[in-house]
């Protein structure tokens, strides 16, 4: 996958969940601009506007496939074809279980078990306040650390089940704001 | 060319050709599934593997070129082997109802299984969920009889630039379908029915009317009249052994009247019509540029492929006002079939019930817009494919191949050679320019035959001029004027003609547009299967058919001129502009 594009002044993820979608669009056309016409931008374009909204909603989606003139269908194709994309929701905090060879075999498994029950989601779902969703991973490449746990860019290592709580702790209110009802 | 050996013969093939071709040419058949000819090879199915000396896998014969010294084994024990596990592995995740599936007589993947020597099913997989669309009014699609060839991907997009079909999901749950496999009626398809004419499984074919034809036939309250498109003639054959470009209209008029059509008419009749009211339209607006120095909504296009409109609604709403208001010739015969000739017939109009044999599945969808009753009623209740009459005349026990030849009704049926040819690629072009030619001079077109050769075959776009000269007087203003049209059929030489047009908008006064690769005659509900060949052999017989008419200009109908004198007036008069005239809107692409 290619890196994500640079724009300048990416709103943070609190601050699009602030904005009107009148504000949204021109973030994405921006986005789409810097890859429009060469080949292969749908996959940048579509990364883009993930890292951006947190997930892949319809109307956007559209906008991409008549801004690229790719048809809405292949659009869709891509996004459902990488486990990567998301056409729902997302919580603030992305909490991924490693379950590679050396996680699994070292109680990754546990860990998520764990994590499952703390939270009160399976794999795949978003908490109901927003604040976290769950998803699991095939190596992090950091199997010496096993088992591994990343919550958003940060890596949790040797992740004991009885210590989940505490680990999910600092992320929680992290923001400190009112957002439980989106 | 080069020298490559096939199962131990040596054969000279051509640069650059894939192994499939050569092997073709040779005479030695290599089963395909996910292939389509003309288009970029897939190599998706897998079933054409061959062995190459040398390769350590198998390659795919329709997308591996050949090269000088290849030695290729097309029949080994390891090539049958493969191609069997294939087939195999498609059947274990199948859904085949064999025994009432509707392809059970054509379809692709039982025929290979057949051929293969698949006795038993070795292996048992998960069957898809069923997923059936029946959402438009065309096309019913069944996901769990689909085998993932990605034929229709490849239609819908590549040939028809359509793109409403692409595989949604991965791996074992790929399910080939609209975006997020929403139903067809959320997407901008055309329902061209390109898609149902190339899938080689009962994954998509038509949505059926045939019980409801049956049903209308079997109401003794009902007077229930039936209209045959031009292209059905040169295509029904096929679905009884026929070879392609067999004409069987006699036969054809014999097995509706056998079938209880009350009476028997022709699409050809509104086709002729359709050439006064769509040639008046152009001279007027022609008469409105030259003569008034207006501003003028020109090229005009035809209107008479559904698909086309669709797709103009959807993709081109820049073009909707050059579009000719005219209905489509099937959207004319109903609505005169229940005003014109309910009163003439002295028969109630909602006892009537209109039928049309169409070889397009676009005309499900047209027939059931809104616009189209303005007979007070729907204007065309059914429609049935050229494939569907094919099977109702087996059900009913009819042998097509030994009846007697007879003649359509009058006056619905009657009509001329201009009307046949409406089949054809360029053929309402060549049917037009035969009247606006007489119109404006007094004299027939000076072409050999009536032809305008450069209007026919199969090239995707195809151009034209005609120069009016000595002309009438009331139509002096066009002396000189060279008419310059443009031809497209296939909705992606459609669109690129239509880029051509925005960037030089003045190059062309007139251009005919339609749905499908071939015109009708390739329409989505036409016998399977076809290929360009037997499109060729289709298009040969529809000009035959024409020029073996005493009539073949639209203005010298004489049933098209008693209905003006008797019912219409004039053309583009306030009759005509309430039954025979339509409108187009912009439509959302995804809903």
């Amino acid at each position: 996958m290619a890196e994500s594009v640079k724009v300048e002044h990416i709103p943070s993820l609190k601050q699009v969940h602030e904005m009107q979608p009148s504000e949204i669009l021109p973030v994405i056309d921006d986005i789409i601009a810097q890859y429009k016409g060469t080949k292969g931008a749908l996959i940048p374009v579509l990364q883009s506007a993930q890292n951006l909204l947190g997930y892949l909603p319809k109307d956007i989606l559209v906008h991409i496939s008549e801004s690229l003139h790719i048809p809405y269908s292949e659009v869709a194709g891509v996004v459902t074809f990488y486990s990567f994309f998301s056409t729902v929701p997302k919580g603030r905090h992305m909490v991924r279980v490693c379950l590679g060879t050396a996680c699994y075999v070292r109680g990754g498994k546990e860990v998520l078990e764990a994590i499952s029950r703390d939270l009160k989601i399976k794999v795949g779902e978003t908490t109901a306040d927003r604040q976290f969703s769950l998803e699991i991973g095939r190596c992090f490449g950091a199997c010496g650390l096993a088992p591994v746990v990343m919550i958003d860019e940060d890596v949790h290592q040797r992740v004991k089940p009885s210590k989940i709580h505490e680990m999910l702790e600092p992320y929680r209110d992290a923001e400190g704001d009112g957002h439980e009802n989106h | 060319m080069c020298k490559i050996t096939i199962n131990g013969r040596s054969i000279e093939a051509e640069k650059h050709a894939t192994i499939l071709n050569t092997a073709k040419k040779a005479g030695i058949m290599i089963p395909t599934l996910c292939f389509l000819e003309g288009l970029t090879p897939m190599g998706a199915c897998r079933v054409c593997v061959v062995e190459v000396e040398g390769a350590p896998n198998l390659a795919a014969a329709c997308s591996t070129p050949v090269r000088e010294n290849m030695v290729i084994h097309t029949n080994s024990k390891r090539v049958r082997e493969a191609r069997k596990t294939v087939v195999e592995l498609l059947l274990s995740e199948h859904e085949g109802d064999c025994q009432t599936c509707e392809r059970s007589d054509d379809c692709e993947l039982r025929e290979l299984a057949r051929d293969l020597g698949i006795r038993i099913n070795r292996y048992e997989g998960e069957k898809p969920a069923p997923y059936i669309d029946c959402s438009t009014a065309a096309l019913y699609r069944d996901a769990s009889k689909c085998i993932k060839c990605r034929r229709c991907v490849q239609v819908c997009n590549d040939v028809q630039q359509v793109g409403a079909l692409f595989p949604q999901f991965r791996g074992y749950h790929t399910t080939i379908g609209p975006a997020f496999t929403s139903p067809l009626d959320t997407v901008a398809c055309v329902q061209c029915g390109q898609c149902a004419a190339v899938c080689p499984v009962g994954a998509i074919v038509e949505n059926s009317h045939i019980e409801l034809v049956q049903a209308a036939l079997d109401n003794p309250k009902k007077h229930v009249v039936v209209q045959t498109a031009p292209a059905i003639r040169a295509a029904l054959g096929e679905c009884f052994g026929l070879p392609p470009g067999t004409l069987v209209t006699g036969k054809m008029v014999t097995a509706l009247r056998d079938l209880g059509f009350d009476a028997v008419f022709d699409t050809d009749f509104t086709a002729d019509l359709t050439i006064l009211e769509e040639g008046t339209e152009l001279l007027m607006r022609l008469r409105n540029k030259f003569l008034l120095g207006q501003e003028v909504a020109l090229p005009q296009f035809t209107s008479c492929s559904p698909g086309w409109i669709k797709y103009a609604e959807y993709y081109f709403p820049d073009m909707l006002d050059k579009i000719s208001t005219c209905k489509s010739p099937q959207q004319m015969f109903g609505a005169l079939a229940k005003t014109y000739y309910a009163k003439k017939a002295q028969i109630d109009p909602a006892q009537m019930v209109v039928v049309s044999v169409m070889p397009c599945t676009a005309k499900k969808y047209e027939a059931a817009r809104p616009e189209m009753r303005s007979s007070g009623f729907q204007d065309v209740d059914y429609v049935l494919t050229t494939r569907e009459l094919g099977d109702l005349i087996k059900m009913s026990g009819i042998e097509f191949t030994a009846l007697a030849d007879s003649k359509m009704d009058a006056p619905l049926g009657i009509s001329t050679g201009a009307a046949d040819i409406f089949a054809n690629t360029g053929g309402v072009m060549e049917a037009a320019l035969r009247t606006v030619y007489f119109v404006t001079t007094g004299r027939n077109l000076p072409t050999k035959d009536l032809h305008v050769g450069p209007l026919a075959g199969l090239e995707g776009i195809k151009t034209a001029a005609v120069t009016l000269t000595k002309t009438v007087e009331a139509w002096s203003f066009l002396e000189g004027v060279e008419v310059k049209v443009a031809v497209a059929h296939g909705l992606g030489n459609a669109a690129h003609l239509i880029e051509r047009i925005r960037k030089n908008p003045d190059e062309f006064q007139f251009v005919e547009i339609m749905t499908c690769p071939g015109g009708c005659i390739g329409g989505g509900g036409q016998p399977r299967f076809t290929t360009d060949e037997v499109r060729k052999a289709r298009i040969a017989a529809i000009y035959r058919e024409d020029e073996g008419r005493e009539l073949r200009q639209s203005h010298e109908n004489p049933a098209v001129n008693a209905l003006y004198e008797e019912f219409l007036g004039q053309p583009l008069g306030e009759i005509s502009h309430h039954l025979l005239h339509t409108h187009y809107a912009e439509k959302e692409r995804v809903v």
